[in-house]
C-alpha cells in the first residue's frame, strides 16, 4: 500500500507529445511548474542586476536607460509570469481536482489552453526583452508609456494581455469544479481551506482580469495609432489610466497572496496535526478580502491628485481590508496551540510566512494611514512593504506547499536536513534584503533610482548582501528537488499523516487520481479521527 | 507638519512591534510547548471560539479607526494651504524643475523660500508625470499634465533640504534633483531684491495679457465679447448649460486651452484656443494676472 503503484500519471505515457498533448491536470501542473520556475529565475537574474547596480551610489555599473528596463522587466516577469500563475497554476491545478475528489478539472482541454496561452504571453515579454527591453516600470504609467517611452512597450503590454486570458480561463475552471464536482459528502464548509482561498482568487480572476486587458490594450493603441485616451493634450487624462490599472493590479495583490494563505492553512494544520481554529472565520475572510480588495485601489493614487474625499474614503476602505488578514494570523496562531509540531521544512516555511506577512501587513498600516503615506508613498519604504507580502508571503508559502506536495507530485522526499537548511537561508537572506529598505524608505529614497545621494549607500549595501543570501536560498532547492527525483527515498502515499484527501491516494497519483470515487462523511483536518473515518472509498469508481 | 507626521509614524512603529512581537513570542512558545514527541503525536483539535474571535475582530477594527482618523487629520492639513502662503508656480519636465515666485523671480532646481511662512506650490508638467518630494517636509504631491495639483509646506529652520522626483518619468529620473533653500526673512527679501527682473509674476501676466490680445474681448468694465475678469478669481460662474464652476486655476487654464469646454452664461462660444500659443509657465502668469485684478478689487473696496 505504502510503495509507488506500477503505473501512475507520470510513467503512463512517454515523450514529449504525451507531456505537450496532455489533459491531465496534474501534468499540466507541470508543465506550468517548468515555465513558472524559467520565469522565476529570468526574473531574479534582473533582480541580482538591480541589487547590483545599487551597491554604489553613483549609478556606475549601467547607463540610467539600461538600468530602468532592468527594473520593468523584473517586475513585469515576477508579477504577471510568476507570482500571479505560481500557487493557483502550479498547485492549483495538481490539488483542486484532488482535493475535491475529481478526476480533473471541468474543462481538462481548456486547462491545457490556458498554459499554451500563457506560454504565447510569455513568449512576447521574452521577445520584447531580447530586442531591447522595456522601460515604463510594470506600472505602465501613461503618458511615460504611450507617448514618451521610446521601448518596446507594445509588445510588453501585448504579452501581458494575451497572458491574462490564462488567468480568466483558468479561474472559470476552478469555480465550474469546485461548485459542480466535489465528491459525495463533500460539503462546501468540509471543504479544505485552500479550496477556499482558489475559490476567492478565481473570482477576482474573472472580475479583474478583464480590466487591466482593456486598460493595458487601450495603451498599446495609443501608442501604435496615435489615439489619445491618456494624453492630456488631446483632452484625455492621465490619471484614468491609474485608476483603471489599479482596478485589477490591487485586486492582483490578492490573487498573489490568497492562494498563499490557503497553502499556509494546509501546511500548519498538517504539522500541528490538529483542526485549524476557526475554519469559517478563515475562510469567509479569503471572500472578505476578495470583496473589499476590489475597493482599496485609490490607495495607489493618495499624491496623484485625486480629490481629498476619494482619498479618504480609500484611507478608511484600506484600514477595513487589513481586518481579514489579522484574523488569519490570529486563527493561524491559534491553530499551533495544543499542536502536536513537527518542524519539518514546509512548516519552517509556513511559520516563516506568518512572520513576514505579519511584518507586510502591519507596515500596511503606515500606507493607509493617509498622512504618513504621502511622505513615504512611491519611496523603498512601500518596495519593502509588497516585498514583504509578495516574497516573503507568497514566495514563502508556493516553496512551502512545493516541499510539502513534491512527495505526492514525485513519489519522492526531499533531503530534509539540507531543505530546512535552505528555509533558514530563505528567511534570513530575505529579511537582511528587505528590512533595510524601510529604513531607506523613511529617509527619503525614491524607488526606481537609478543614482541615489551617498547617505543611503550603508543600508544599501547591506540590502544587496542580503539578496545575495537569499539566492543561495532559492538555488538551493532548485538544486536538491532535481536531485530528489532520481535519488530521494520512496514516499509512500502520505508521508505526513496529513488528512487532506489528496494524501488518501498513491503517491504519484494514477491518472484518474482515485481507483473509487471517496465519500466524505467528516469535516476537514480531523486529525483526532483516523482517515478511515473521513472518507469512505466503498462503491466503485465511475470512471 | 513632519513632527506630527512623524509621531504617528513612530506610534504606528510602537503598534507593529507590540503585535509582531507578541505573534512571534506566540509561535515561538507554541512551537516548542507543543512539539511534537514520542506519546504526543497529535493535536487537540479544539474548534473556533466565537468570543475570542469577536475580540480579535473587534480590537484591530478599533485601532484601525483610531489610526485612519489620526491619518486624515494630518492630511486635511496637508492639503490645505494656510491662508497667506507664498504662491510659487512649479512647471516639471524631464528632468527639471523650473519655478517662480510671486516677484517675478525664476529658478531652475532651486527654490528660496523664507523660514516660518508656509509656501504654496500650483504645479503642473510639461510633459509626463513627475512628483515634487521634499523628504524633511514629510511633502509629496503628484505634478501631472494637463491639470494642476498644489501642495504647501513650511521651513522652520535655515538650510538646504532636496527636492526628489519620486514619479518615475524616464532616463534621468534619479537625476531630477533640486533644492529648497530656507532663509531667514530678511536674507530672503535682500535675495528678492538681488538680480530681480523687476517685473512681477502678475506684471509678466499682464504682458503676456495684452501682447496675446486677450484684452481685446475681456475688457475690465465689462459689456463686450467677452466676460469681464475683474473679481472673477475664486468666484462661482454661471455656465450656459446651467450648470456652475468656481473660478480656480484649473478652469481658467482650461479656458485658455479648450474655451470651448465652459462657456459662460450670456456668451457666445467665439473664443479661440491659445493652445501652443502659450506655454504652461506663460498660462501660470496668466493666472497670476487674474488673481491679482481679484486683489485689487478687494483693496478697492476697502
Amino acid at each position: 500500500m505504502n510503495g509507488a503503484p506500477q503505473v501512475h500519471y507520470l510513467n503512463v505515457d512517454y515523450g514529449i507529445r504525451s507531456w505537450l498533448f496532455t489533459t491531465d491536470h496534474k501534468r499540466i501542473a507541470w508543465l506550468y511548474l517548468l515555465s513558472v520556475t524559467l520565469f522565476f529565475f529570468f526574473g531574479g537574474f534582473f533582480a541580482t542586476l538591480i541589487r547590483l547596480e545599487l551597491m554604489t551610489p553613483q549609478g556606475d555599473l549601467v547607463q540610467a536607460e539600461t538600468y530602468n528596463k532592468f527594473f520593468t522587466m523584473h517586475g513585469v516577469t515576477m508579477v504577471f509570469f510568476f507570482l500571479i500563475p505560481s500557487i493557483p497554476a502550479v498547485l492549483g491545478n495538481f490539488l483542486v481536482p484532488m482535493m475535491v475528489g475529481a478526476r480533473d478539472l471541468a474543462f481538462p482541454r481548456l486547462n491545457l489552453a490556458s498554459w499554451y496561452i500563457f506560454i504565447l504571453g510569455g513568449l512576447f515579454t521574452l521577445a520584447s526583452a531580447a530586442a531591447g527591453g522595456v522601460d515604463t516600470g510594470w506600472t505602465f504609467y501613461t503618458p511615460y508609456s504611450s507617448i514618451y517611452s521610446n521601448s518596446h512597450v507594445a509588445l510588453t503590454v501585448v504579452g501581458v494581455f494575451v497572458t491574462g486570458f490564462s488567468s480568466i480561463l483558468t479561474g472559470l475552471n476552478f469555480v465550474v469544479t469546485i461548485h459542480k464536482m466535489r465528491a459525495p459528502g463533500l460539503t462546501w464548509f468540509r471543504l479544505p481551506l485552500f479550496i477556499w482561498a482558489i475559490y476567492a482568487t478565481s473570482i477576482i480572476f474573472i472580475l479583474g482580469t478583464p480590466v487591466i486587458a482593456i486598460t493595458l490594450l487601450l495603451v498599446g493603441l495609443e501608442r501604435v495609432f496615435n489615439l489619445g485616451f491618456f494624453d492630456p493634450a488631446r483632452g484625455g487624462d492621465p490619471v484614468l489610466f491609474q485608476h483603471l490599472f489599479w482596478f485589477y493590479s490591487h485586486p492582483a495583490v490578492y490573487i498573489m497572496v490568497l492562494p498563499a494563505m490557503g497553502v499556509e492553512s494546509e501546511l500548519v494544520t498538517a504539522f500541528a496535526r490538529r483542526r485549524v481554529f476557526g475554519y469559517s472565520f478563515v475562510a469567509f475572510s479569503s471572500l472578505a478580502i476578495a470583496v473589499i480588495g476590489f475597493l482599496v485601489w485609490g490607495h495607489h493614487m493618495f499624491v496623484a491628485g485625486q480629490s481629498v474625499h476619494a482619498g479618504l474614503i480609500f484611507s478608511l476602505l484600506s484600514f477595513l481590508v487589513a481586518i481579514p488578514s489579522a484574523i488569519k494570523v490570529f486563527n493561524w496562531t491559534a491553530t499551533l496551540h495544543r499542536g502536536s509540531i513537527s518542524y519539518d521544512a514546509p512548516m519552517l516555511y509556513a511559520l516563516g510566512f506568518i512572520g513576514l506577512f505579519t511584518i507586510g501587513g502591519l507596515t500596511g498600516l503606515f500606507l493607509a494611514s493617509i498622512g504618513v503615506d504621502v511622505h513615504v508613498h512611491d519611496t523603498y519604504f512601500v518596495i519593502a512593504h509588497f516585498h514583504y507580502i509578495m516574497v516573503g508571503g507568497s514566495v514563502m508559502a508556493y516553496l512551502g506547499g512545493i516541499h510539502f506536495w513534491w512527495p505526492k507530485m514525485t513519489g519522492r522526499t526531499y533531503p530534509e536536513p539540507v531543505a530546512r537548511v535552505a528555509a533558514l537561508i530563505v528567511f534570513l537572506g530575505f529579511n537582511l534584503t528587505f528590512f533595510p529598505q524601510f529604513v531607506l524608505g523613511y529617509l527619503g529614497m525614491p524607488r526606481r533610482y537609478h543614482a541615489y545621494p551617498p547617505e543611503f549607500q550603508a543600508l544599501n549595501v547591506m540590502s544587496s548582501a542580503g539578496a545575495s543570501i537569499l539566492a543561495v536560498g532559492y538555488v538551493l532547492p532548485l538544486i536538491y528537488l532535481i536531485w530528489s527525483l532520481r535519488y530521494g527515498r520512496v514516499a509512500g502515499r502520505n508521508p505526513w499523516g496529513a488528512r487532506g484527501l489528496e494524501w488518501q491516494t498513491p503517491s504519484p497519483p494514477p491518472t484518474h487520481n482515485f481507483d473509487v470515487t471517496p465519500r466524505v462523511v467528516a469535516e476537514a483536518y480531523a486529525y483526532d479521527k483516523e482517515p478511515e473515518e473521513t472518507y469512505e472509498f466503498g462503491s466503485p469508481s465511475r470512471a | 507638519m513632519a513632527p506630527r507626521v512623524d509621531a504617528l509614524f513612530f506610534f504606528l512603529i510602537a503598534l507593529s512591534l507590540f503585535f509582531g512581537l507578541l505573534i512571534a513570542f506566540l509561535i515561538v512558545y507554541f512551537a516548542v510547548k507543543y512539539r511534537r514527541r514520542p506519546g504526543y503525536e497529535r493535536g487537540v483539535s479544539i474548534d473556533a471560539s466565537i468570543a475570542l474571535e469577536i475580540f480579535w475582530t473587534a480590537v484591530p477594527f478599533g485601532i484601525t479607526m483610531v489610526l485612519f482618523f489620526w491619518g486624515a487629520s494630518i492630511f486635511l492639513d496637508q492639503t490645505q494651504p494656510p491662508v497667506g502662503a507664498i504662491d510659487i508656480a512649479v512647471v516639471g519636465r524631464q528632468w527639471m524643475w523650473k519655478l517662480q515666485h510671486p516677484e517675478g523671480q525664476r529658478e531652475i532646481d532651486e527654490l528660496h523660500v523664507p523660514v516660518g511662512r508656509p509656501v504654496k506650490l500650483t504645479m503642473t508638467s510639461e510633459d509626463v508625470i513627475h512628483s515634487f518630494f521634499v523628504p524633511e517636509f514629510r511633502m509629496k504631491m503628484d505634478v501631472v499634465p494637463g491639470r494642476y495639483t498644489t501642495a504647501w509646506f513650511e521651513a522652520t529652520k535655515e538650510g538646504e533640504y532636496p527636492i526628489r522626483c519620486s514619479q518615475y518619468c524616464g532616463a534621468q529620473h534619479s537625476g531630477m534633483l533640486g533644492r529648497v533653500i530656507a532663509m531667514t526673512p530678511a536674507d530672503y527679501q535682500q535675495w528678492l531684491g538681488g538680480g530681480a527682473t523687476g517685473v512681477s509674476a502678475a506684471q509678466a501676466g499682464q504682458n503676456l495679457f495684452q501682447r496675446l490680445g486677450c484684452a481685446t474681448c475681456h475688457k475690465s468694465e465689462g459689456g463686450s465679447q467677452g466676460p469681464s475678469l475683474a473679481g472673477l478669481f475664486g468666484k462661482t460662474v454661471k455656465l450656459q448649460d446651467g450648470k456652475s464652476a468656481v473660478a480656480d486655476e484649473g478652469y481658467i487654464r482650461e479656458s485658455i486651452l479648450d474655451p470651448q469646454a465652459k462657456i459662460v452664461a450670456g456668451f457666445q462660444p467665439v473664443m479661440p484656443t491659445f493652445k501652443g500659443l502659450v506655454s504652461e509657465e506663460g498660462i501660470l502668469q496668466l493666472i497670476a494676472y487674474i488673481k491679482s485684478l481679484s486683489q485689487q478689487e478687494r483693496t478697492a473696496a476697502k
